[in-house]
């Protein structure tokens, strides 16, 4: 549904917008940073530095860019939706590009301030564009397979750069994301599950090819298929950090340890106790009791995005805030499946606790284009 | 795009529909997840709580021996000194300010260092011993030892640390080692482990800093078991790792403390020593100089400012690092340019009447009256200008600059020290590319008497002795070996030239020592077997001629010296800088001599090698010299590791 049809002048305007805003979204976000605080202040053994101070100041700048992007009209953001993927894309480029000339395999681009990701622009960028895309296609096209080919080039393209790097947890949230919003969108049923059962049959032709002539993979890549799914087999090499990590998170049993009294994470047994893998230092210290909590916080932020979706009769606010929601769900799901043991170990941090600047940032915006969605949400008929 | 009402309100519920599909399923990953967490944390809690009592066997780094350096006899002058340490473990101490109190009633600790370890203690678990103060004497250690029973919590410790016996004699050579920081982190692409232990010496400067790789060391390991709190409960194994490589120098430590003190009365002065057969540099004395080992504990904020602002430089490494005009030492070169480009002959004279003309352009000689009818031994023997004013305009900047770069002018030797300069030779390229003008005919007559563009090191003024000495394009050496094996000695093939061009510019450089009339002639050896052949040079720090006596320090001529010796069987060449110390003949050439003399004889020389008239100076001279004595130093709580 585009804006043109609805009656804009019942949208709030001016200051009176912060009224309007969906802030028991941004409460919860708060309280997940607020975890995500005291367990960066937790394993570096009781201090503010080197990782919660930063943490805290990049958590008011976020803010302060979620209420800015809030504050835009969201019809603004989808008609810059092209722009911001073509720059998102451009500037994976052009770290593409650094790399291979010779100035070292980097990911970032160093803005004095912070070192920004283009990997983490266009998890969000990609959404955008998709939402746009779909606000903007004729419903009945939705399922022709011409339409149904453009978003997936909008896809396969950042993917394959991202994996160029290679950054093979990106990859697959740019991919789920991607085809979430589609999904939402109303590409039929049958593309999905020719897509699922097409990759089911490829793991298993990558799988039992194994020692053939025709195999597949390279040998390192089945070990690591192996570390995965049987990590007690490579204890001290990559299956290590499962191991440890499993280990950790176990021995928080109902309760926990007690704030700061965790061992495991802290006898620096676990590496990237502070980013990928924090969400063990929670579940030692607060016990299952505490990791459920966080848990069902992430689930509220998710919940509230799709409440704000289905009242929103705009076509393009709705699918951003789910294609936001569900981004925020693949980070965070991801990131647990895989300190539980129950998912490769692929790099993603747990979005709003682990620490890192990009991500962070990237998340912030990506919510105020939720609440930007939330607060000029069409009103009435 | 308009749509109409009922596509809108299909688009609307269809969004609907697959987003209560998405919640659902999301719901169930939750779930799952919530699921996995119960399983792990409730069920199977017992067990991992089993793995993490069990989960206890850790492993430390161990810090490998750093290699040691000697000097060319296996005099040490870098090694490892034990570090006596105090350190206090929070728990066992009980109240941490009272034990400290009670630790300061016994030894001294000033406030900083109380403070920082106050910090330090606050950051780390109970358990982890913290160090209070470090690089204590015996007798301290000895102190808190006795009063042990008054000091729970609070024991001596001992580690290793860098440690430099000839203090300030070889700072510049070797450099120190200091803590790796964090900006050492970012610019070295070096995954060590070891980089990681707080306060890891490397290497900051110097041969420490361009061996490091070699001094370092391979990390050891000690497996250790923690108990579930993560203290130490014992150790159950252990890899010392492997020590760092030994270097041997070329250089001769005696020599160069001489050398560092001959040069110290020059206020700033550089010189450089090399056997002309291989290359070996005997010794790179620079003056003032500074303690590395006041570096390696944490230099203090007026000490270091005393050493930057201090206008004699005592950090920089002038040797290797200083560019200056070459001044008349480089009047050899332009002899030997115009011998083999054939336009000259030994016989032919130049008259100079004290100066000569281009354009409307006036280049003087030094001598105002002239030096009349010159050959090329007197040109070298009194240092004539105008007769290397004519070979300039005779053979050209380029063929100038080709010959000096033969001899090593212009190149950046590849010695473990840190920014050694490759000076400067221009030539017609050379303006072109830097400033994008015209090489004109005066700028060749000012190159020839080694001034205007040309800059060199005192340590190519010391290769270029050598080379004229040898007639071979020997190479500097600075490591004669590491961790026992032989470093190659390079370049000690003859030069492409004519060796009788050769022997007219030596025959030169005897005549500037040893003749009555020539420049140095009061720096002469009156030794048989050990007589000198050099060069003088005064460069112009400024264009305007006045008397030096009158202007200020930093404003006076250079004074150099190039000399080698035996003149017969030449063994040793040397270059000698005093920045601004006036003319070369007075404040450089008698300094090259001593240095010489003290190579050749391997201690203080005798007096006889001196004229007779002089010998009563040199002797108070030589008495002035605070000289070290002892070259195996071994001091109270010091010892090799």
């Amino acid at each position: 549904m585009s804006y043109l049809e609805h009656n804009v002048k019942r949208v709030p305007t001016g200051l009176v917008k912060i009224l309007y805003l969906n802030w028991p979204l941004f409460l919860l976000i708060c309280a997940v940073a607020a975890v995500g605080f005291g367990m960066l202040f937790s394993v570096a053994g009781g201090s503010l530095q080197p990782w919660a101070e930063p943490q805290m100041k990049r958590f008011a700048l976020g803010a302060v860019l979620m209420f800015a992007t809030a504050m835009v009209p969201i019809w603004f953001w989808r008609n810059m939706a092209g722009v911001i993927y073509g720059i998102a894309l451009a500037l994976l480029v052009a770290v593409e590009v650094a790399g291979s000339m010779g100035m070292g395999a980097q990911r970032w681009i160093d803005l004095g301030f912070i070192r920004l990701q283009p990997s983490e622009l266009m998890k969000i960028a990609l959404v955008m564009m998709l939402a746009a895309y779909y606000d903007w296609l004729d419903i009945g096209k939705v399922s022709r397979p011409f339409w149904v080919l453009l978003p997936l080039i909008l896809i396969a393209v950042p993917t394959f750069l991202v994996l160029k790097q290679p950054d093979l947890g990106t990859a697959i949230l740019l991919i789920a994301g991607g085809g979430i919003v589609m999904f939402l969108a109303g590409v039929s049923w049958w593309y999905f599950i020719v897509v699922l059962g097409a990759g089911v049959g490829a793991v298993s032709a990558v799988l039992s090819s194994r020692g053939t002539d025709w195999q597949l993979l390279k040998d390192y890549q089945y070990r690591r298929i192996d570390t995965f799914l049987d990590p007690a087999s490579d204890p001290l090499g990559a299956g290590y950090h499962i191991t440890q990590s499993k280990i950790a998170l176990g021995s928080g049993g109902w309760t926990g340890r007690g704030f700061m009294q965790g061992t495991q994470s802290r006898l620096n047994f676990l590496p990237e106790k502070q980013t990928d893998f924090i969400f063990t230092t929670l579940a030692e210290e607060f016990g299952f009791v505490g990791g459920v909590s966080l848990l069902a916080l992430y689930v509220g932020i998710v919940a509230f995005c799709v409440f704000s979706a289905i009242t929103n009769r705009d076509r393009f606010g709705s699918l951003l805030t789910l294609g936001v929601g569900a981004t925020f769900f693949l980070f965070f799901s991801v990131n647990m499946a895989m300190v539980m043991g129950l998912a490769p170990v692929v790099g993603v941090p747990l979005p709003l606790v682990s620490y890192g600047g990009s991500a962070m940032l990237v998340l912030m915006i990506a919510f105020g284009l939720a609440q930007s969605a939330h607060v000029h949400r069409p009103r009435g008929r | 795009m308009k749509r109409d009402q009922k596509d809108t309100e299909a688009s609307l519920a269809l969004i609907g529909r697959r987003s209560l599909v998405l919640g659902g399923a999301q719901l169930g990953v939750a779930g799952l997840l919530g699921w996995r967490m119960r399983q792990m944390q409730v069920e199977q809690a017992e067990e991992f709580r089993f793995l993490a009592e069990e989960n206890r066997i850790n492993m430390r780094l161990i810090a490998p021996a750093r290699g040691l350096v000697f000097d060319r006899n296996g005099v040490p002058l870098a090694e490892n000194a034990q570090n006596y340490r105090i350190v206090i473990v929070r728990e066992d101490a009980g109240d941490v300010e009272d034990a400290l109190d009670r630790l300061r009633r016994i030894i001294f600790i000033d406030d900083t260092e109380l403070e920082r370890a106050l910090k330090e203690i606050g950051r780390r678990s109970p358990f982890v011993p913290v160090t209070v103060t470090e690089n204590r004497s015996w007798e301290d250690i000895a102190a808190v030892s006795v009063n042990a029973p008054a000091l729970p919590g609070i024991t001596p410790d001992v580690g290793l640390t860098r440690n430099y016996p000839l203090d300030q004699d070889f700072a510049h050579v070797i450099g120190y080692v200091g803590p790796v920081s964090d900006y050492d982190l970012s610019r070295l692409d070096d995954d060590d482990p070891l980089l990681q232990i707080p306060k890891f010496q490397i290497g900051k400067t110097g041969v420490e800093q361009k061996y490091e790789r070699d001094l370092r060391g391979k990390a050891g390991a000690r497996r250790i078991e923690v108990n579930a709190a993560g203290r130490v409960m014992r150790e159950l194994g252990r890899d010392d790792g492997i020590p760092g490589a030994d270097l041997q120098l070329t250089v001769e430590s005696r020599l160069q403390n001489f050398t560092e003190a001959r040069l110290a009365l020059g206020l700033s002065a550089a010189a450089v020593v090399m056997d002309v057969r291989n290359g070996d540099l005997l010794a790179v004395g620079n003056a003032p100089s500074f303690d590395p080992n006041k570096f390696v504990r944490g230099i203090s904020v007026s000490d270091y400012g005393e050493l930057t602002n201090n206008i004699y430089r005592p950090l920089a490494n002038k040797a290797v690092q200083g560019a200056y005009p070459p001044g008349s030492t480089f009047k050899m070169l332009v002899a030997l340019a115009a011998l083999d480009a054939g336009l000259l002959s030994s016989a032919e004279t130049v008259y100079c009447r004290g100066y000569v003309t281009l354009g409307n352009r006036r280049f003087r000689c030094w001598k105002r009256g002239g030096h009349g009818n010159v050959n090329l031994e007197k040109s070298l023997q009194q240092s004539c200008d105008v007769y290397y004013y004519e070979l300039a305009q005779r053979v050209g900047i380029d063929r100038i600059a080709a010959m000096a770069r033969k001899f090593g002018i212009g190149q950046q030797f590849d010695l473990p020290m840190s920014a050694v300069t490759a000076g400067v030779m221009p030539d017609k390229g050379w303006i072109a590319e830097r400033y994008g003008k015209e090489w004109r005919v005066g700028d060749s007559l000012n190159a020839a008497i080694g001034q205007g563009y040309v800059l060199a090191s005192p340590l190519q003024l010391a290769v270029m002795a050598a080379r004229l000495a040898s007639g071979t394009s020997i190479q500097p050496r600075l490591v004669r070996s590491v961790d026992g094996v032989e470093t190659p000695v390079v370049g000690a093939e003859p030069l492409d030239l004519n060796e009788n061009h050769l022997r007219l510019v030596r025959n030169g450089m005897d005549a500037v020592v040893n003749s009555n009339r020539g420049t140095a002639y009061r720096s002469r050896v009156d030794l048989d077997g050990r007589t000198m052949a050099g060069k003088t040079g005064t460069s112009q720090v400024r264009s305007v001629v006045v008397s030096n006596q009158d202007v200020p320090w930093e404003e006076r001529d250079h004074a150099l010296f190039v000399a080698f010796a035996p003149y017969a069987a030449p063994r040793y060449a040397v270059s000698v800088i005093v920045e601004h110390g006036g003319g070369g003949s007075t404040a450089a050439a008698p300094v090259a001599r001593d240095i010489l003399l003290f190579a050749l004889n391997g201690s203080l020389p005798p007096l006889d090698s001196y004229p007779s008239d002089q010998r009563g100076e040199i002797e108070d001279l030589f008495a002035s010299l605070d000289l070290r004595r002892d070259f195996r130093p071994s001091r109270s709580g010091r010892s090799r590791a």
